[in-house]
């Protein structure tokens, strides 16, 4: 028992190699005091249990007390050592540091997602419709006449008998007054096509978010300042908004939303053609005929609405100068804005 | 429709400015697409004052002018070879320094040992004409000094409207000025016609209707008031009359309402004067002969087409109106035989078709230098006729675009007369009696009630009753007070406006909308919900973005793709002449054009609609709602992750099951519910199968157009359905420490990892947390078909600490269900 706990002293002095030791010595230090067959420490634990029950208490207790510290020293040592490793300036710094594949939504999916979010704040929720439709909600609930150029099958992509693919996401106003009670504020994202032959500046195959709001009271007033709002948390608060005539047989008056071009700031530059503008949207009010074709009572309710395209407006923000590039996939243009649009 | 500022200028009476003209029209009426300066390239070019004219000391043919350039500055030495020139005379002169049309620019030289300072030019010079033979002499009160293009009638500014379709009274210049004088003040006058005798316009109100013969002679103010388009008499009826010895029968009132003709006889076919031809070059409108020109410029001016024929040529001589017999022919004026149906309406003379309405003339009726007498037709068409017309025979005019859009069929009267004291002012000839009109059913000015306090319930503010008849009546409404109401007559060249929206749309446009506040106000929250197909959408996007994949958009349309595809029955080409029924084929596409521009390394996926004939194939064709459907598609090739310096360059490519992680992925958020499992269709891979059977997604390896470098391609397909998903319920975390526990096990052929893992986690039950497969080993020492496949297993009770003892039972329950339903053993070491 005597040389027991005197070998236990003698290995209490080796604690002091454990700070000197470096990444090389100290699993050999390890193994040498408390490798499984070999350790020092090991053997001694190993002749306790033969020992007489009061010196098995004693040196037990001293033997487990010394592993622990052993175990806490090496421990200390090792994280010591981890820590110089990985902040150690002998390392280049400079080298570049592990990556995964980072993914990444569409451009327009962005674009779609942060102008359906600043109409969400603003009251709108998310409404949706089908791709095909028939030509009476895609022209004639939408007040159309019968023989509007639009109506040209020159323009729009024919199935079977009148369905046609919708040529604006404005069919979704109807389907919506015709389902809902006012008041009614949504916001309609999705495909709408044209027979428009693929080029720089067209797809037969675009996006558009399409806007209603209809209700008691509502005026020319509230239609221009919801667009101004939203014009200026997309683009920036000084962004300058104006509104001028145009013509939608579903809106009445109706006006097209142009803000400041956000190249030039209005100085006039190629891609506003000089004009310090840049054309967002098509809008208006409501006309009454669309809320009588869908059973709304066109004295007591009013509205607006107003549609735009989200490819274009993008193109416009970032400076994309084909609208192929959005539809062709090349991974490196994906990337390019797969860490968020701005 | 292009104007021009100075034939705008000659109605309004005075300058404008043709920027603010453009942006009065932008904000008030109809977008400006450009205003185009003409004749800048003259720009250098000054009017000047020849002062004294010297023969050239060493020259005969040359002069040596003293020239008064203007500006106070002295006169200048210029050398001149021109016969015409004279002292005292005004001439456009071309300093040192100036640049030409041509781009040449002008320096100092000597001409025959004589310095000259500029230059004197002829109307060829300066690109105004061929003549060459003097220089041009200038009726100018300009001061010298005056830029040439300020002092003359050419510097003008073409002014670029793009137009809507609801407003024909914006085709003419008439009528963009009337919208000029409304917001900048002013009034609208028609200019004289330069040689027209003066002050009364020829012929005056006796000129018209006099051998009117309308069968249902309605008083000229009957009640016939706001209906356009109101159907015309009984069919069968003919309305006819005689002019100047021409025979008129309008047999088809219906496409043509109102229909007038003029004969005026002797006249002289030849050049237009200057002034006119000058009008319609500015608006980019080659001149033809005097007559032409004259009924182009009533066009332009009032926006009332015109067609002047030769009397000589006309059978009869007889002008009848009517339907176009089917199979008819005609030569039209671009020399092209075209054959016409009875949904037309021809111009006539006594023997056959000589004009298709209000579309194009014939060839052998047009006005020729031959021609002495002219009949002159001013004409309402309505306006789906000739819509359909045009389009049937697939030509277009002026005329027509005009036609299609809706005349003022009650200014009619006024342009006739106009044009008809043109040509005489141009051509010569002599009006003999006056315009026949043909009006079965006479129309007059549509009336509209308006409610003042209506403008201000739409438009959000107080607007005085007195500001609205003030705006109205600026484009010519005529607004009266009817009790609380205002009764607006809508004059004839507004047929968009028919109802009380409609004027309202003019007070807010012609206030400007610029005026109206834009205050955000309170609203009312809507009622409809947002749509779960968005939030679907949305779930799905976010998981692939996170698990690395970039969303590719790709177009709808495509190839056939089985015989389930919507077919598009107009489509732009055959390669584009259905609707996707699947994402997979448009992403190949992509994922070759990705190897087309040398990208290895693609993750791709699609959230889009899908299309499917309504039933499957048998439905095809039966007029209902083909199904579209939201799909989830995604296509992996390349790396598996970006090479790291630290483990060497080579990154393993992804393979079958990096698939299979993410199709497991994308079908637990796109169809929730659902299960993968292998299947051997489409070459072999999954599918994901929904509870009661159905399957609802795809993945497998892909065949593709692949370089040799490329990397095996695979993809997965998946429908996204709209399941309410229920919120996930917590489970408790045990805090009693895990038994882990590796089983190496023999598998028979047959037997599938699936089935030992279903099996050990049945037999043992809720303790064995986990088991997991981490390694798969064939080889000499497993029988022949035969494998051994590891297993990682996690053993916990939630409760109590487990033991030794209770892991072996466990273990040895599930060793036995093994082997009694597979016949799977340990592997003996
Ligand atoms: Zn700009």
């Amino acid at each position: 028992m005597r040389d027991l706990l005197a070998a236990l002293a003698e290995l209490r002095e080796r604690l002091k190699e454990i700070p000197q030791a470096d990444e090389r010595r100290l699993p050999d230090l390890k193994t040498e005091i408390l490798g499984r067959k070999a350790g020092a420490l090991t053997r001694i634990l190993a002749r306790v249990p033969k020992l007489d029950p009061a010196s098995r208490k004693e040196v037990g207790a001293a033997a487990n007390a010394l592993k622990r510290e052993f175990e806490a020293a090496l421990n200390a040592r090792e994280r010591e050592l981890k820590h110089a490793a990985t902040s150690v300036s002998s390392l280049d710094l400079t080298m570049p540091g592990r990556t995964s594949w980072r993914g990444g939504l569409h451009l327009v999916t962005q674009v779609v997602d942060e102008i359906c979010e600043i109409f969400h704040e603003l009251g709108f929720t998310r409404a949706v419709g089908p791709e095909i439709e028939t030509e009476r909600n895609n022209f004639f609930a939408l007040n159309f006449p019968n023989d509007h150029p639009a109506l040209d099958a020159q323009d729009s992509f024919y199935l079977d008998g009148d369905l046609l693919l919708r040529t604006h996401t404005s069919p979704v106003q109807i389907r919506t007054l015709e389902r809902y009670r006012p008041p009614i504020r949504v916001v309609i994202p999705g495909l709408a096509y044209r027979r428009d032959p693929f080029d720089a500046s067209h797809s037969p195959v675009f996006e558009q978010i399409e806007g209603l709001a209809v209700d008691e009271g509502i005026t020319f007033v509230d239609f221009k300042a919801t667009l101004a709002a939203f014009a200026r948390r997309f683009f920036t608060p000084d962004t300058q908004v104006r509104f001028r005539p145009s013509y939608f047989p579903f809106t009445e008056p109706s006006a097209e939303m142009d803000v400041q071009c956000q190249i030039c700031r209005g100085a006039g530059c190629p891609t506003c053609k000089q004009t310090g503008w840049m054309e967002i949207l098509g809008s208006g009010m409501v006309h009454p005929a669309v809320l009588e074709n869908t059973g709304v009572d066109s004295e007591r309710y009013s509205g607006f609405a107003w549609g735009m395209g989200p490819a274009r407006i993008a193109m416009s923000r970032h400076g994309i100068p084909d609208i192929r590039l959005l539809y062709e996939s090349d991974v490196r243009f994906l990337a390019q804005f797969a860490e968020g649009a701005r | 429709m292009i104007v021009s500022r100075r034939w705008l200028e000659a109605l309004l009476g005075r300058s404008i400015d043709p920027r603010e003209a453009a942006e009065c029209l932008t904000l008030h009426a109809a977008a400006v697409d450009a205003v185009v300066p003409l004749h800048q390239e003259l720009g250098d070019v000054l009017v000047a004052r020849v002062v004294e004219v010297r023969k050239h000391p060493d020259a005969d043919r040359l002069s040596l002018c003293l020239v008064d350039p203007g500006g106070g500055a002295p006169p200048v030495e210029v050398v001149c070879g021109a016969p015409n020139v004279q002292t005292g005379k005004v001439y456009p002169y071309a300093p040192v320094g100036a640049v030409l049309p041509g781009g040449l620019k002008l320096e100092r030289k000597k001409i025959r040992g004589v310095e000259s300072n500029g230059m004197l030019l002829s109307a060829k010079e300066l690109g105004l004409g061929a003549d060459h033979s003097g220089i041009l002499e200038l009726d100018t009160a300009a001061p010298p000094g005056t830029r040439f293009i300020d002092a003359v009638g050419i510097a003008d500014h073409q002014i670029v409207i793009d137009v809507p379709p609801n407003r024909p009274d914006l085709l003419c210049h008439k009528g963009v000025a009337r919208e000029l004088a409304a917001v900048l003040g002013g009034t609208v006058k028609l200019p004289p016609i330069p040689g027209a005798g003066g002050a009364a316009p020829a012929g005056g109100d006796a000129a018209l209707g006099g051998r009117r013969r309308a069968p249902s002679a309605r008083d000229g103010v009957a009640a016939r008031a706001a209906e356009p388009g109101a159907a015309a008499g009984p069919s069968g009826r003919v309305i006819s009359g005689v002019v100047d010895g021409v025979d008129v029968r309008l047999e088809d009132p219906e496409g043509a309402p109102r229909y007038m003709i003029a004969v005026i006889r002797g006249v002289r076919v030849g050049p237009s004067p200057q002034w006119l031809a000058d009008r319609l070059t500015s608006i980019g409108q080659r001149p033809i002969n005097n007559v032409v020109d004259a009924t182009n410029y009533i066009l332009f001016e009032l926006n009332q087409p015109l067609h002047a024929f030769d009397l000589a040529r006309l059978r009869g001589p007889a002008v009848i109106v009517r339907r176009a017999r089917p199979g008819e022919k005609i030569v039209t004026l671009d020399s092209v035989i075209r054959t016409l149906t009875a949904d037309m309406t021809a111009i006539c003379d006594a023997e056959r078709p000589t004009i298709v309405a209000g579309v194009m003339g014939s060839a052998e009726s047009e006005v020729s230098t031959e021609t002495k007498d002219v009949v002159l037709e001013c004409a309402y068409f309505q306006p789906t006729r000739i819509r359909r017309t045009r389009r049937a025979l697939g030509v277009s005019s002026e005329s027509s675009y005009r036609f299609e859009r809706g005349i003022d069929m009650l200014g009619m009267p006024d342009a006739v007369r106009r044009a008809v004291e043109l040509i005489v002012a141009v051509a010569g000839g002599e009006q003999r009696e006056p315009v026949l009109d043909l009006w079965p059913e006479p129309q007059q000015e549509r009336t509209i009630f308006l409610r003042p306090d209506r403008v201000t319930r739409l438009l959000g503010t107080a607007i005085e009753r007195s500001e609205t008849e003030q705006l109205l009546s600026a484009v010519g409404f005529f607004a009266a007070p009817k009790e609380a109401r205002l009764a607006v007559q809508v004059p004839g060249w507004r047929p968009d406006v028919t109802r009380e929206v409609d004027l309202v749309e003019e007070v807010a446009r012609l206030k400007g909308y610029d005026a109206f506040p834009d205050e955000l106000r309170p609203y009312r929250p809507g009622t409809v919900p947002d749509a779960p197909e968005e939030q679907a959408r949305a779930r799905v996007r976010d998981r692939l973005v996170r698990a690395g994949f970039l969303e590719a958009r790709t177009l709808s349309l495509g190839p056939p793709d089985g015989p389930e595809t919507v077919a598009i029955r107009n489509p732009l080409s055959a390669e584009e002449a259905h609707l996707r029924r699947r994402l997979l084929p448009g992403l190949i596409r992509r994922v070759e054009f990705n190897w087309s521009n040398r990208n290895r390394d693609i993750r791709l996926f699609e959230v889009g609609t899908v299309f499917r004939v309504p039933g499957g194939e048998r439905g095809a064709g039966s007029g209902s709602l083909p199904e579209e459907w939201t799909s989830v598609a995604g296509v992996l090739t390349g790396a598996r992750r970006p090479p790291h310096w630290s483990e060497g360059a080579k990154v393993p490519d992804m393979d079958i099951w990096d698939l299979k992680y993410h199709f497991e992925l994308a079908a637990a958020v796109a169809a929730p519910g659902s299960l993968v499992q292998p299947v051997t269709e489409g070459g072999g891979g999954w599918a994901a199968v929904q509870q009661d059977g159905e399957v609802v997604g795809w993945a497998g390896p892909l065949e593709a157009d692949a370089p040799p470098w490329a990397a095996p391609l695979f993809g997965f397909e998946v429908r996204l359905s709209m399941i309410e998903r229920s919120p996930v319920a917590y489970r408790a975390l045990s805090v009693r420490p895990p038994v882990e526990r590796d089983l190496a096990l023999v598998l028979p052929p047959g037997v599938t990892a699936g089935q030992v893992s279903d099996v050990l986690r049945r037999a043992v039950g809720p303790l064995l947390e986990r088991v997991q497969v981490f390694d798969e080993y064939r080889g000499p020492e497993i029988p022949p078909g035969h494998r051994s496949v590891a297993w990682h297993c996690t053993y916990r009770d939630p409760v109590r600490t487990l033991r030794e003892a209770d892991v072996v039972a466990l273990e040895k329950r599930g060793l036995a269900a093994l082997e009694d339903e597979l016949g799977v053993r340990r592997r003996e070491v």
